[in-house]
């Protein structure tokens, strides 16, 4: 086939536009392309017909298919909430303490309590669980109202100092300082001892006199030995883990202002199954009790 | 466009249908011996059973794209072991750099798939429709009741041999004398199905219709062919001094050899006659030879019958032709063979080889991939500690569940690796169970104490150890520590 004459067109037809030399050649579209370009518009046209297309007032043209990606959507999440009813049910009815051995049910809730986690808990705790400054990190062994599964399910259930649920942990720390039911010296002193007692540096002198300042105004909450009473939610302050800073700074400044940590409750937001995925890798994470 | 103007140039090259004629003799025994090997290979590979144990599939060769595994005999590769696929393909690469620059087109004309197919599909076309000229004859005949007969066998023979090759390539995805039975019973998954349909009707289509055309306008491989030859490769060629003149030859009558006028070419067309590409090869190297060497075997049928001496066209080295014209002998093939540049292939070719061979013997029967958790860094607990959390995979590559001790050191002031405490989650102890031939994913704490210098400094490199409880599997991987001060 190689020996077969090639036929040249010998003078080709032209548009008669010229530039510098070099001319435009007038030949016709390439047909595969032309019937191309046809078979477009007319699939353009079909598609149109039949799906959404043309903007009006309020909506657009449903299309014959009434095709609607926001339906689709809605029937995808039926269609995995579906799915998921039968180990939420399980979850629901479960005993909290066998949820962690119960590997169906620790696998789901490692899953499903991290996409809890993240999408309504990680704005306030962090994306990691790490907390902040005035927000809990979740990760570690220091609790204020508890690290079993029970009392952690209780606090994401009914959440802190809110007033949305009758059933929210409460405590109030007095403002010492704001108050005036403190001294200004009394607080200096209460602010040594509670920096000696959590093993920091500290004015000796001052922390003797404190000592007496704690046994009457702070051991009824935070105990005599300091070590803190989760039943109020009050901090253990000998430890090294400070919610609003440990220095000398802060801790004159929680003991003049006092501090009142919100958490709203989650009890009507989100489903039993819910919290209990979510209190499970809560206490999954490496500081449950 | 304008009636009146002079025709329209044609692109495009219409087919023009070959007949290739049946032929006899050496090259043609040994395409038929490489076809048998080759489909051999191809079609009973996937039945050929291999014990693994219980709960492991039991096919010698298994691409199992749904547990991402792939077996071969006694070999199992994981995913991330791609490299030794990789590795092959650079070995086929390599192959065929060497056979090309020794010996030509000698994959296009033996075994590529396309070519032994196409034979295959030509050997039925013959059965059905007879030799070269009968089917000429029925090419040109008008349509009628036994012209129609003999297509629709044909094809009908073609469709059975596509779906055969079809159904093969999907046997080595899954068990295949399950997916039998289930596409017997229409059971088998659909992609099954599609698969299956595509491939036997492109095997249909390029071993019935687009034959030769593949080779010249769709396959790449013709095109990068040519950097690998030189003029020491073997590639079929025609004597051309000895041949022309050609013309008919009454009997007796001399040739050039023996003081004659003429060559020893007769003009009988016959290499033509077989050519399975349609081409002629007294013209010359021409891009579309695969030198598949079938005119050989038709011109030295001829040259015993008019009792000339056999290799008027015949595998040679062009660095030959100027010596032969000059009626000197030609050098010995193997001289062609062996020199550097196919010795240079070979070498890296067999260093590839053996480079994997060695990397396969090397590999561990389970390893550790351990990832340090950043987002926290570090968590500061109760005491002072500072604990990190890392993921670390396991990878059990052997064939039954096996249980691991985790432990996590830092090298100490002496040198010798101290041990760190290392908790797991959700796990009371430090052994895991990892199930056979899979990936376990367990997060793990490693907790420094209060002021030590781990918790104090910035980033310390320290070791996850993996030991296998009972036995002596080991292995190890190093990552960091991150501190207060990190």
């Amino acid at each position: 086939m190689s020996k077969r004459p090639v036929t040249k067109k010998p003078d080709p037809e032209t548009t008669g536009h010229n530039w510098d030399g070099i001319e435009e050649f007038n030949n016709p579209l390439p047909r595969w392309w032309l019937w191309t370009f046809y078979a477009t518009i007319i699939w353009g046209i079909a598609y149109t017909i039949a799906y959404p297309a043309w903007p009006l007032i309020t909506g657009a043209t449903p299309g014959v298919l009434a095709s609607s990606t926001r339906a689709d959507v809605a029937a995808e999440i039926k269609r995995y909430e579906d799915a998921n009813a039968p180990i939420e049910a399980k979850l629901a009815a479960a005993d909290l303490t066998a949820i962690a051995s119960d590997p169906e049910l620790a696998n789901y809730t490692a899953n499903a309590g991290g996409a809890v986690f993240r999408t309504w808990c990680a704005q306030c705790h962090g994306s990691g669980a790490a907390g902040a400054k005035g927000y809990p990190n979740l990760l570690d062994n220091d609790w204020l109202w508890g690290g079993t599964i029970e009392e952690i399910h209780t606090t994401v259930a009914h959440g802190i100092r809110n007033t949305t649920d009758a059933d929210a942990r409460y405590s109030e720390m007095p403002k010492f300082g704001a108050d005036e039911l403190l001294e200004k010296e009394q607080i200096d002193e209460v602010v040594q001892y509670v920096l000696q007692i959590s093993g920091q540096d500290h004015d000796a002198a001052l922390a003797e006199a404190g000592a007496t300042v704690f046994a009457d105004n702070c051991a009824a909450c935070h105990a005599e030995d300091g070590t803190g009473d989760r039943a109020q939610g009050a901090p253990n302050l000998t430890d090294a883990i400070w919610l609003y800073g440990g220095d000398q700074v802060a801790l004159t400044d929680t003991v003049t202002n006092a501090r009142f940590g919100v958490m709203p409750s989650w009890q009507g937001r989100l489903s039993e199954a819910d919290i209990r995925a979510v209190a499970a890798w809560v206490h999954s994470r490496g500081g449950g009790e | 466009m304008d009636a009146s103007g002079p025709p329209e140039p044609q692109l495009y090259a219409a087919h023009e249908p070959i007949f290739p004629r049946r032929v006899k003799g050496t090259f043609r025994n040994l395409k038929w011996v490489i076809m048998a090997i080759t489909l051999g290979i191809y079609y009973i590979t996937p039945w050929i059973r291999w014990d693994r144990g219980p709960g492991m599939p039991d096919q010698a060769v298994l691409v199992d794209l749904g547990d991402r595994r792939f077996f071969f005999f006694m070999i199992e590769i994981w995913p991330h072991e791609f490299y030794f696929v990789a590795g092959l393909l650079i070995m086929a690469g390599l192959g065929l750099f060497l056979f090309t620059s020794a010996l030509g087109r000698v994959w296009c004309g033996y075994a590529c798939p396309q070519t032994v197919w196409t034979d295959l599909y030509i050997l039925v076309e013959r059965w059905i429709e007879g030799d070269r000229n009968a089917r000429v004859r029925l090419w040109n005949e008008r349509w009628s009741l036994r012209k129609a007969r003999l297509r629709l066998v044909k094809w009908t023979v073609w469709l059975l041999i596509g779906l055969a090759t079809g159904g093969a390539w999907i046997f080595y995805f899954t068990d295949a004398p399950t997916l039998l039975s289930d596409l017997v019973h229409g059971t088998a998954h659909p992609v099954a199905y599609i698969t299956m349909a595509f491939l036997t009707l492109t095997t249909f289509f390029f071993g019935g219709f687009a034959r030769e055309q593949i080779c010249i306008y769709a396959c790449p491989w013709p095109r990068i062919q040519a950097a690998m030859m030189d003029e020491d490769t073997l590639t079929v060629a025609y004597r051309e001094w000895r041949g022309e003149p050609r013309g008919k030859l009454a009997k007796d009558e001399p040739t050039k050899s023996d003081g004659g006028d003429k060559g020893d070419c007769i003009d009988c067309m016959a290499c033509v006659n077989v050519c399975p590409m349609g081409i002629d090869i007294r013209n010359g190297q021409q891009m579309e030879c695969i030198t598949c060497a079938l005119c050989i075997d038709a011109c030295d049928d001829v040259m015993d019958r008019i009792g000339k001496p056999r290799g008027l066209i015949d595998y040679m080295a062009l660095k030959d032709e100027a010596a032969e014209r000059a009626g000197a002998k030609p050098k010995p093939l193997m001289k062609h063979v062996l020199r550097p540049r196919t010795l240079l292939y070979f070498t890296l070719w067999a260093g590839f080889g053996l480079g994997m061979v060695v990397a396969l013997f090397l590999r561990s029967p389970v390893d550790l991939n351990v990832s340090p958790i950043r987002n926290p860094v570090y968590v500061l607990l109760a005491d002072g500690s500072i604990r990190n959390t890392y993921e670390v995979r396991i990878r059990n590559k052997q064939p039954g569940a096996r249980s691991f001790e985790l432990t996590a050191t830092v090298p100490g002031p002496d040198g010798n690796p101290v041990a760190l405490p290392l908790t797991l989650e959700n796990v009371v102890g430090t052994v895991v169970d990892a199930a056979a031939d899979e990936t376990l994913t367990q997060r793990v704490y490693v907790t420094a104490p209060p002021d030590s210098p781990l918790a104090a400094g910035a980033l310390t490199d320290i070791t996850i150890w993996l030991q296998d409880v009972n036995g002596a599997d080991r292995a190890s991987k190093g990552t960091v520590f991150t501190g207060k001060e990190g």
